[in-house]
């Protein structure tokens, strides 16, 4: 308990706590979203996307994270706009997308002369150096996040719900669509800092599935979502600093044993609810 | 009776591919249309049209715009993703998006309103249930209920009688003829023998339309109209629709 104590006298523990709870907070209310529009595959592309962003941010000298909001944001608009206007198929466009924004990145961190920083910090995260910069930027992204979600949460669950439905309603589909994506995208990118590429998805769909398990309400399933993403990644954190194991690696660890364990819950529910019946 | 939607010599499609050519259909207030034709002929195209999905390549939509009156639509149940996290009546108030703007908030009026309609269709026990734990029946309801809670003047149904036992089929016409009291109803099936017993008049779509102003229609009048559609429908006995089912 003592050395728990201690733990939050170091400031870059403070950091990584508020970096988690933050990101919990805007993965949780995006990766809601995510999940219940079945956007999984769109959010993964988006996320690969972005890291050619980061290596040409790197190779121009300037900050990864604004690299990779623009490669974010545009690849999601990509997106949405060639899957409406064109009919090429849009799981495809998201591979091509995927594989190019890698291999963008690769190369661009290649060419940067000096140097070459450590790829596995952009692939895998590391929440233990998370800056104060880091900080405002997720800070912003999750007032922004729950201001929208505030304002106008009935719009957005109707649309996702059934967007043919909103347009003939005259619903503003599109300008919505268009929000949603982008949020979608500065979410991934800001949240690529504390737990990496690899594993940002993982933030934005396993909390949220396992709120799903428990509740059917789109409100609820934020909340819940949001609850199961602070624990995880305390408990991952923890025992990041406890073995000295990368911190994102161990953050999802504990995401993936949560979810196993209210996977049990519910099939004792369900069973007990069963007799109940009987 | 007062007109609420004319087609003039409509074309319409998707980028190159013509779907609708030359459609002209006048809809008046308390008609009663049945819309029947092949598969590919051209009905969920000439819906989208109506509905302002899409924009029609030729010729006009009377009135345009933002004059054209509240249009109530049910759409074919299965392009719904009945697993998502959306609750029954928060379906039915969505009903009202025409009605806010995107601030807006859904008053208690709305919401009594959406609880009378749910009641009046049998599904207010499901009001706070999850849409995924429904029967086709129950969701065709909540569908509708959506549909009319705008109190639109045009009420479009794209094939409500899919995916539903009997039972529900009947009910369904039995309130389609009470809301028709109050607002113009097209609707499209596949059943043209179920259909053509409550409809006042029919539309044959295949890449047209051709109009006919009664609820009889024969073999021979499908086939002048280039619709190519059997009148026999599926049911206990097979049997053939009669021109005379009074």
């Amino acid at each position: 308990m003592n050395e728990l104590i201690e733990l939050f006298q170091y400031n870059f523990f403070l950091n990584a706590v508020g970096a988690a709870i933050l990101a919990s907070i805007s993965c949780g209310i995006i990766g809601s979203y995510i999940v219940a529009r079945r956007i999984v595959f769109i959010s993964g592309g988006i996320t690969h996307a972005s890291f050619g962003g980061i290596g040409l941010a790197w190779y121009l000298g300037l900050n990864p994270v604004f690299g990779a909001a623009v490669f974010g944001v545009l690849s999601a608009l990509g997106i949405e706009w060639i899957s409406k206007k064109t009919d090429v198929r849009q799981d495809s466009v998201i591979g091509i997308l995927w594989a190019f924004g890698m291999a963008l990145g690769i190369l661009f961190i290649y060419m940067t002369p000096g140097y070459a920083p450590n790829l596995m910090s952009f692939l895998f995260g590391n929440i233990l150096t998370v800056g104060a910069l880091d900080l405002y930027l997720l800070l912003g992204l999750c007032v922004f996040t729950i201001a929208v979600f505030f304002f106008l949460l009935r719009p957005i669950l109707f649309v996702a719900f059934d967007e043919e439905f909103a347009r003939t309603q005259k619903a503003p589909v599109q300008f919505l669509n268009y929000l949603l994506i982008s949020l979608v995208a500065l979410a991934i990118v800001l949240n690529i800092r504390v737990v990496g590429i690899i594993l940002v998805i993982s933030f934005l769909t396993i909390p949220q599935t396992i709120a799903n398990m428990f509740t059917n309400s789109f409100k609820k399933m934020i909340f819940g979502s949001i609850a199961f993403g602070i624990l995880g990644s305390f408990i991952g954190l923890l025992v990041s600093y406890r073995i000295n194991a990368p911190s994102g690696a161990t953050i999802i660890f504990s995401f993936v044993i949560l979810f196993v364990i209210a996977k049990l819950v519910q099939l004792v529910m369900i069973s007990v609810r069963r007799k109940n019946l009987a | 009776m007062k007109k609420i939607l004319e087609l003039k010599s409509l074309t319409a499609g998707y980028d190159e591919k013509i779907v609708l050519k030359g459609v002209n259909l006048v809809v008046k207030e308390n008609d009663f249309l049945g819309i029947i034709g092949p598969n590919g002929g051209g009905k969920t195209t000439l819906l989208k049209v109506i509905l302002g999905t899409i924009k029609p390549v030729e010729g006009e939509i009377l009135p345009d715009g933002n004059d054209r009156c509240i249009i109530g639509y049910l759409p074919q149940i299965n392009q719904i993703d009945n697993k998502f996290p959306i609750p029954v009546k928060e379906v039915v108030l969505s009903g009202l998006m025409s009605h806010k703007k995107i601030f807006g908030r859904y008053n208690s009026e709305n919401k009594r309103r959406a609880d009378e309609l749910m009641t009046q269709m049998g599904i207010i026990h499901l009001k706070n249930k999850n849409i995924g734990e429904l029967s086709g029946g129950q969701l065709q309801r909540v569908f509708l209920c959506r549909a009319i809670i705008a109190d639109p003047k045009l009420l479009i149904l794209d094939e409500p009688d899919t995916y539903v036992d009997s039972n529900f089929e009947g009910e369904l016409y039995e309130i389609l003829h009470h809301l028709n009291s109050h607002m113009a109803i097209i609707i499209v099936s596949h059943d043209v023998g179920t259909i053509c017993s409550h409809v006042k008049s029919i539309a044959c779509v295949n890449e047209t339309l051709c109009y006919h102003d009664s609820n009889v229609i024969s073999q021979e009048q499908l086939m002048a109209y280039n619709c190519p559609i059997d009148l026999i429908t599926h049911g206990e006995v097979p049997h053939r629709v009669l021109k005379h089912h009074k």
